[in-house]
Formats: C-alpha cells, sequence, structure tokens
C-alpha cells in the first residue's frame, strides 16, 4: 500500500473509532438513566413503603401518617374494569381486521386511525370523556376514568391480536375449513387458541401500559381522600395521588408519593416482564 | 396391491374445468371421472395443476379472491362449482389431508372430536367410541390411546399427519383428498400411511396427489398423468405405468424429465 | 358404508342454516369492534370542536396565535401554550435522536451478541416507566442538580455567545422550558431507540456483509448503506417519538414551571399545551377560560394527528421496502 493509501485508511479507522465510542457512550447514558432513575425510586420509595401504606387511606392536608389504601384499591378496580371491557373489544376487533379485513379498505384505514390513537396524547382522551361522561352525569366517577383508560387500551389490543393471529400459518386454516368448519368456528376455536400466548402478551402490556397512566384520570375519576369502592363516585387512583401529594408542600404526603411511584414501577416493570417471559415459553415449544 | 378393479360407479365426473389464477390459466379442459371406492393419484412435474385439480374438488380456493373455476364437478349429481353450493356441507363431505402436518391446538381427543361436533350431537359415550374409530382406521389408536388427552402438537411428524387422517376419516365423509401427505414424513411414517390408504378404500373414495411416481405405481388404482394444466392421460395404473398411450406420459414415467 | 345418504338430514339441513346465522353474528360483531377506534377518533375531535366553539367564534382564529391569558379578564390567547408544546418537543428531540440513533448503532453492530437480548431488553422496559415518574425525577433529583451545576455552566459558556446567549438567560431555578426539554428528551429516548432499532434489523443482512467485504468499516456500513436503506422508516421513527412528546403530560407538567409567559429565554418557565390542560382544567369554570382549554386540546390533538399521520405513511413505507427488497 502506498503511502497515500495509508494516510486515508488511518483516517477511515479514526471516524469509525470516534463513531463506536459514541455509539457505546450513547448506550451507557441511556443505562445509566435507567439505573439513575431506578435507584433513585428505589431509595426514595422504599423508605415509605411498610404495612400502613397498603392499610391506611390517604391523609388528610397537614396530618399526619397515613397511607394509599384507597388509591391502591381504587386503582386495581379501574384497571380491572379496564382490562375487562376493552379485552373482549380489542381481541374480536383483532380477529376482524385479521381473519376478515385482509383487502377491505375500510380495515386498512382503521389499521391507520388504530396507530394514531396508540400515540395520540392521552389528556385530550380524558378530556373527551369528561365532556362525554363526566358532564352529562354531573359528577366524577370511576366508571369514567375506565372509559378513559379503556380507549387507550384496545388500540395496544387490537394492533398485537392482529399481529399474533396474522403469524398463524395458512394451512391451519384451511385444515379446518376442510372439515366443513364454519368461518367463525375456524377463527376462534383454532385461529384464536392457536395464538393465545401472543394475545395475552399484548393484553398484559395493555395493562402495564394503563396502570401507570395519570391524564386521562386527572378529570374523569378525579380523586377521593376516603376509600370507596363504588365506582359511581370519583375514586382514588394512585397516579393522581402521586401527581396531589408530589407537589405539595407536605412532607409525609411527598414520601407517600414516592412510595406510589415505586408501586407503580414495580407493577409495570412486572407486568412487562411476565409478558415478555411467557411469549418466549411459547416460541420456544 | 392394484387388482382389477371390477366396474364401478362414478362418484366425482369433472367436465370441462378451466381454472384461473387472476389471469393465469392453471387448468384447462379436464375432464375425467373418479370411480366410488377406488384410489385414484395425481401425478405430474411440479406446477403441472395437481395440486390446483384436487382443491378444486373441495372448492379449497374459494377462500381466496383472484382464483376462479369454470365448468363443472358433479357430485353425487349436483354441480358443486354452482354458487349456490353451501361450501361447508360440501367439505363436511369431501374431506383433505395437508402436506404439512396441521393438528388443531387442542388435546387429541378434541382434534378428532372437533370435526364431527360441527355436524352431529353424539353423547359422551358415542363420541368416545367415534374418536376411537377414527384412531384405530388411521392405525394410530394403540400409540395415543394412553394419551388423548395431550397435545396434538406432542405428537412425531408422522404421527401428526396420521392424527390429521383419523381427524378427516372421523367426519365419515364420502370422498377423501390426500395433498402429498408423505411428502413431510420419513419413509417408515410414509409406508404406514400409505397402508393406510390402501385399507381405507373400502369404504371411501380416495384422490391422492402424489410427486412421487412409484408411490402413485403402490397405492392407487387409477392415475391421472399431468402436464402444465392439462391432463395428458387417465387409466387404470397398471396400464399407464406399463403401456403408457401417450408419449408424454411414457417420457414423464420414464424419467426422461423430472 | 357411504354415508352420503345420511348427511342431508334435516338435521344437517338446520345446523346449517345455524352456522350461515352465527357466521354473519359474529362478522357483524367484531366488525362493530373493530370500528371503535374510528368512531372514538371521530367522535374526540367532533366533541372537542363543539366544546371550544365558544372560544372560536369570540376570538376566531388569532387564538391560536394570540399571547396573552388572562383568566380574570377573560382575554385568553393560545401562542404560550403552543411555544411551550413545540419547543419542549423539539429540544426533546434534538437530544434524544443523536443518543438514539447512537444506541441504536450499538444494539445492531458492536454489541456483542450475549448483551444483545438483555441491553435491548433494558431500554425496552425505560420506555415502558410511566410518565409521571420522569416527571418526579425531574422536580426532585434533576431540577436541583440542573440549577446547581449545569444552567451556571451554560450561562457562562453559551450564554457568552452574543444572538444565541440570550436562550441561557435568568435565574437558575432548575426547572423551565429547557428543563422541561431534558426530561422529556430522557422520556422519548428508549422510544425512539427501539423503534431505529427495529428498522435498522430490517437492512437485509447480505447488503451489509457485501459493504463489510469490501472493507467497509462498521461506521461506514452504518452510514452508507443502512441509513440510507432505512431512512424513510428513521424518519418515520423520530416523528412517532415527536408525535409522543407534543402530547405527553405529566413527564413535562412537574418541571415546566406554569407561567403564562412568553419569553426568549429557555430558563424562564413557561407552559405547555398538556400542562395548562393538567393544572388548570380542574378549576375552570364554564365559560370562555373552559372552552379555551378545549381550543387548546384541539389544537394538541391536531398537531398530534398530523405528525402521526406523516410518520405512520413513512414507516409503512419502510415496512413496504422490506417487502420489495428481501
Amino acid at each position: 500500500m502506498s503511502n497515500m493509501d495509508l494516510a486515508i485508511y488511518a483516517r477511515r479507522k479514526r471516524v469509525n473509532l470516534i463513531g463506536m465510542v459514541l455509539s457505546m457512550s450513547a448506550m451507557a447514558v441511556g443505562l445509566g438513566f435507567l439505573f439513575w432513575i431506578l435507584s433513585v425510586l428505589l431509595l426514595k420509595g422504599f423508605s415509605a413503603i411498610h404495612l400502613s401504606m397498603f392499610l391506611e387511606s390517604t391523609p388528610a392536608p397537614g396530618s399526619d401518617g397515613g397511607g394509599l389504601a384507597n388509591a391502591i384499591v381504587g386503582s386495581l378496580m379501574i384497571v380491572a374494569s379496564c382490562a375487562l371491557i376493552s379485552t373482549p373489544i380489542g381481541v374480536l376487533a383483532g380477529v376482524y381486521m385479521s381473519e376478515y379485513g385482509d383487502r377491505s379498505r375500510l380495515a386498512s384505514i382503521t389499521r391507520f386511525v388504530n396507530d394514531i390513537m396508540l400515540s395520540a396524547p392521552s389528556i385530550v382522551i380524558g378530556l373527551f370523556v369528561y365532556a362525554m361522561v363526566v358532564v352529562p352525569s354531573k359528577h366524577f366517577s370511576g366508571w369514567a376514568g375506565t372509559v378513559a383508560l379503556t380507549l387507550i387500551a384496545i388500540p395496544v389490543v387490537v394492533r398485537t391480536t392482529e399481529n399474533m393471529l396474522k403469524l398463524v400459518p395458512v394451512s391451519l386454516r384451511e385444515a379446518a375449513f376442510a372439515l366443513g368448519a364454519p368461518k367463525w368456528k375456524v377463527s376462534t376455536s383454532v385461529v384464536l387458541k392457536a395464538a393465545r400466548s401472543g394475545v395475552m402478551t399484548g393484553l398484559l402490556l395493555a395493562l402495564a401500559r394503563v396502570s401507570g397512566e395519570t391524564a386521562p384520570l386527572l378529570f374523569t375519576a378525579l380523586n377521593n381522600q376516603f376509600f370507596n369502592m363504588d365506582m359511581a363516585k370519583p375514586m382514588a387512583n394512585l397516579p393522581v395521588v402521586i401527581f396531589q401529594f408530589a407537589m405539595s408542600p407536605y412532607e409525609n404526603w411527598v414520601k407517600l408519593a414516592w412510595g406510589g411511584a415505586l408501586l407503580i414501577t414495580l407493577t409495570v416493570l412486572a407486568l412487562n416482564i411476565i409478558a415478555r417471559v411467557v411469549f418466549r415459553e411459547k416460541v420456544a415449544a | 396391491m392394484n387388482s382389477k378393479p371390477e366396474s364401478k360407479e362414478t362418484i366425482l365426473e369433472v367436465r370441462d374445468l378451466n381454472f384461473y389464477y387472476g389471469a393465469f390459466q392453471g387448468l384447462k379442459h379436464i375432464n375425467l371421472n373418479i370411480q366410488k371406492n377406488t384410489v385414484t393419484a395425481f401425478i405430474g412435474p411440479s406446477g403441472c395443476g395437481k395440486s390446483t385439480l384436487l382443491r378444486t374438488l373441495n372448492r379449497m380456493y374459494d377462500l381466496y379472491p383472484g382464483q376462479r373455476a369454470e365448468g363443472e364437478i358433479l357430485f353425487d349429481g349436483q354441480n358443486i362449482l354452482d354458487p349456490k353450493q353451501d361450501l361447508n356441507l360440501l367439505r363436511s363431505r369431501i374431506g383433505m389431508v395437508f402436506q404439512k402436518p396441521t393438528p388443531f391446538p387442542m388435546s387429541i381427543y378434541d382434534n378428532i372430536a372437533f370435526g364431527v361436533r360441527l355436524y352431529e350431537k353424539l353423547s359422551r359415550s358415542d363420541m368416545d367410541e367415534r374418536v376411537e374409530w377414527a384412531l384405530q382406521k388411521a392405525a394410530i389408536w394403540d400409540e395415543v390411546k394412553n394419551k388423548l388427552n395431550q397435545s396434538g402438537l406432542s405428537l412425531s411428524g408422522g404421527q401428526q399427519q396420521r392424527l390429521c387422517i383419523a381427524r378427516g376419516i372421523a367426519v365419515k365423509p364420502s370422498i377423501l383428498l390426500l395433498d402429498e401427505p408423505t411428502s413431510a414424513l420419513d419413509p417408515i411414517s410414509t409406508g404406514k400411511v400409505e397402508e393406510l390408504v390402501h385399507t381405507l378404500k373400502s369404504e371411501y373414495t380416495v384422490v391422492i396427489v402424489t410427486h412421487n411416481m412409484q408411490q402413485a405405481a403402490r397405492v392407487s388404482d387409477y392415475t391421472a398423468y399431468m402436464y402444465l394444466g392439462e391432463l395428458m392421460e387417465f387409466g387404470e395404473t397398471d396400464q399407464i405405468f406399463m403401456k403408457p398411450a401417450r408419449q408424454e406420459t411414457e417420457d414423464y414415467i420414464t424419467g426422461r424429465f423430472g | 358404508m357411504n354415508n352420503a345418504d345420511e348427511l342431508m338430514t334435516s338435521h344437517r339441513q338446520s345446523v346449517l342454516r345455524w352456522q350461515r346465522w352465527q357466521d354473519f353474528f359474529f362478522e357483524k360483531t367484531t366488525l362493530v369492534f373493530a370500528l371503535s377506534t374510528l368512531v372514538a377518533l371521530t367522535g374526540i375531535i367532533v366533541s372537542l370542536f363543539v366544546s371550544s366553539m365558544p372560544v372560536l367564534q369570540t376570538f376566531g382564529l388569532t387564538f391560536f396565535y394570540t399571547i396573552e391569558w388572562d383568566i380574570i379578564n377573560s382575554q385568553f390567547g393560545g401562542l404560550i401554550a403552543i411555544f411551550g408544546t413545540v419547543v419542549t418537543a423539539t429540544i426533546a428531540i434534538v437530544i434524544a435522536l443523536p443518543l438514539s440513533f447512537g444506541i441504536a448503532v450499538f444494539l445492531t453492530e458492536t454489541c456483542p451478541m450475549k448483551l444483545r437480548r438483555p441491553l435491548g431488553t433494558a431500554i425496552e422496559l425505560l420506555a415502558a416507566v410511566p410518565s409521571i415518574i420522569y416527571g418526579m425525577f425531574g422536580l426532585f433529583v434533576f431540577a436541583p442538580l440542573f440549577a446547581e451545576y449545569v444552567q451556571p455552566a451554560l450561562a457562562s459558556t453559551l450564554g457568552q455567545i452574543p444572538v444565541v446567549g440570550i436562550l441561557f438567560t435568568g435565574a437558575f431555578n432548575g426547572i423551565g422550558i429547557l428543563a422541561a426539554g431534558l426530561i422529556l428528551a430522557m422520556m422519548i429516548l428508549p422510544f425512539i431507540a427501539s423503534v431505529m432499532r427495529d428498522v435498522f434489523e430490517i437492512v437485509p443482512p447480505i447488503l451489509k456483509e457485501s459493504a463489510y467485504g469490501l472493507g467497509c468499516t462498521t461506521w461506514e456500513v452504518v452510514t452508507k448503506i443502512v441509513l440510507p436503506y432505512t431512512k424513510t422508516g428513521v424518519v418515520g421513527g423520530v416523528m412517532l417519538g415527536l408525535g409522543r412528546a407534543l402530547g405527553e403530560t405529566m413527564a413535562v407538567t412537574f418541571v415546566i414551571g406554569n407561567a403564562h409567559k412568553l419569553s426568549p429565554s429557555l430558563f424562564s418557565p413557561g407552559n405547555s399545551i398538556a400542562s395548562t390542560l393538567a393544572n388548570e382544567f380542574g378549576e375552570a369554570e364554564p365559560g370562555l377560560h373552559y372552552a379555551s382549554l378545549f381550543a387548546l386540546a384541539l389544537a394538541l390533538f391536531v398537531i398530534t394527528l398530523v405528525v402521526l399521520s406523516l410518520a405512520k405513511w413513512m414507516l409503512s413505507r419502510a415496512e413496504a421496502k422490506k417487502g420489495l427488497k428481501t
């Protein structure tokens, strides 16, 4: 190689090295954030976690102690009812998109809109539900919160269900048709069943997503200082409580906010990890 | 293996069948009769249309827009290509087994019961009998009788294919269509399936597509040789293989081309 | 043993009739459910529009570029909030984009195979952390550090440059537009990184191998082969991140400062549409204040709709390419 080549080659190698180092640092920065946030969360939230957090309801402004019991129960109820509603709607919608809507124009438009709703600003959805549910019924309620979360969860479920169903091989469908099975039975008893772990994963991921959402609950379920299991009334929930408490001047409130934040994060991460494990197991089988 | 078949009645009459994939014509003016209680084989090189022809017999192509058939196929006197023909009913009378084993994601028992439950209401004990009968006929009963509740996917490839055949038989169709049923199987399983085809013939009519000429010679009573969408020759298997009437048939049989 | 005769019994006939009805019912039901998102979208646009009517009637379209937010005298203009939304999102993208790119490159080219899955999963888990956590982190941990170390540093360096310097003037509060933009960057970083990595993985290995075979360095393969091949997908992914950043509430509300002021300095507190809504909607009286908030929501929804549609369109073009080129 002539000297000319060596010089260019050295420069190229240098550029490459810089690029690789930069990309590795970017990764380090990203991981650093992850660890920083999680460790802050663990440190600050851990001290708030003891039995009373699960047993006592939120304290009044200025008073001592207290817990998050009403918020935890409220969140569980709202998320659970959201799951109950969005699962059948989302899964069946996904079945339609995969089994019936393959070629129709309506289906491609729906798919497009669905993907947009996936990333739509959740506070706007909260405002919409406020106008549609809270205003006519003249009060905030757990149900309004459920409706808002359902509007966020359904697009997630529809998308993952459709993708998972499309992975089922055509030959399985043909085999069922060849026995004279009607289309609805092929779609449910055979295809949906074959894709069930993937669909489950989608459901878990949707749940994880809505568990952490604050904005849609702000003006729908609102909040409730007391323990309440009546979904028709305003309901305490973890995200809104955290929002309220974190920005407040009371020390015990702030501490509880960190405890709640840790709870939510652990739940969301757990759901995500379970979803991944479930799916990987099925794929390996 | 190929005793001279006595004169049988015709169960399926294909009259002037043309088939199109969009603008491409996959089958050209097919005319042939399938005899009851016989095994008919469709042979020919890749792309000759043998699978296409098979799939018109139970209108499986109907699942895909852009594929259409013209002509007539008479089954029990009725033209099954008629748009008014109920497809689910047709497919319960003309069953199909595919190249790749396709067990449903359910137990072995439920796999067999699935098709039966569609059209018949059987008590638990009657269903048990039917499942056992089908699995016996498919020569797989002994291997699975103690694990009927296990998933169909837990069986080996050869067993899965026999399961699919059992599933097809369980609904008691008049005709069973087999689309290259052994091409994905090892030689031992292949042998078992071929034996099975031979025993099925006394109660069912079998049409089998195969790219393996020796298999056709072993199992079938009648053979149809197809080439580029046309039916080149059709007749008794012995005659096709020993004294083919057309040069093209002879060229294929003797391996002058693949 | 031929069962042809048994088969056309009246039992079978009724089974067939029942089946046909079941099929019809099932298809229509699933269709209705599938249309639910379409209906929701239309419903949202219509309802936002209707609720913001009073403002549109009073101020007309000038609402969207007026700098005003006087609750007491019912004078409202959306520009402060729109400005805050756009600027924080822009800052977030400007910072997150190169970092995401670096992460995506690392995960697809440099990272040792064994680490690829765990590290990729770590990034995806980061994307799953709820935004309120980022907000709290921003307020309690980031803001004090920002005020004590970063802001003075920026003021004394970039703040000294004429013209550009005006961006970095003002008190060191730790909160404000820049702080909000940075927290937002942290939030969308893992998301964009994941999308970019997925897009990079679409590149056929053969293409990359031919480049390596010619003696290209990794950096050259990435910039000359991977990026051009995936550029539609990359832009789509970035726009998807932008769409998310524009609509984000919690990560921003904690640190943006909630001030209805428009200032050229990035250190000053401000407001985004989402933070305005979060802070004020609870107490808004029906009337112009209420309608203005809805008008802001409508503006945000329309902006995100446009951005996300573009993103989706670009990503589907990238997907189609995968079908063509593999």
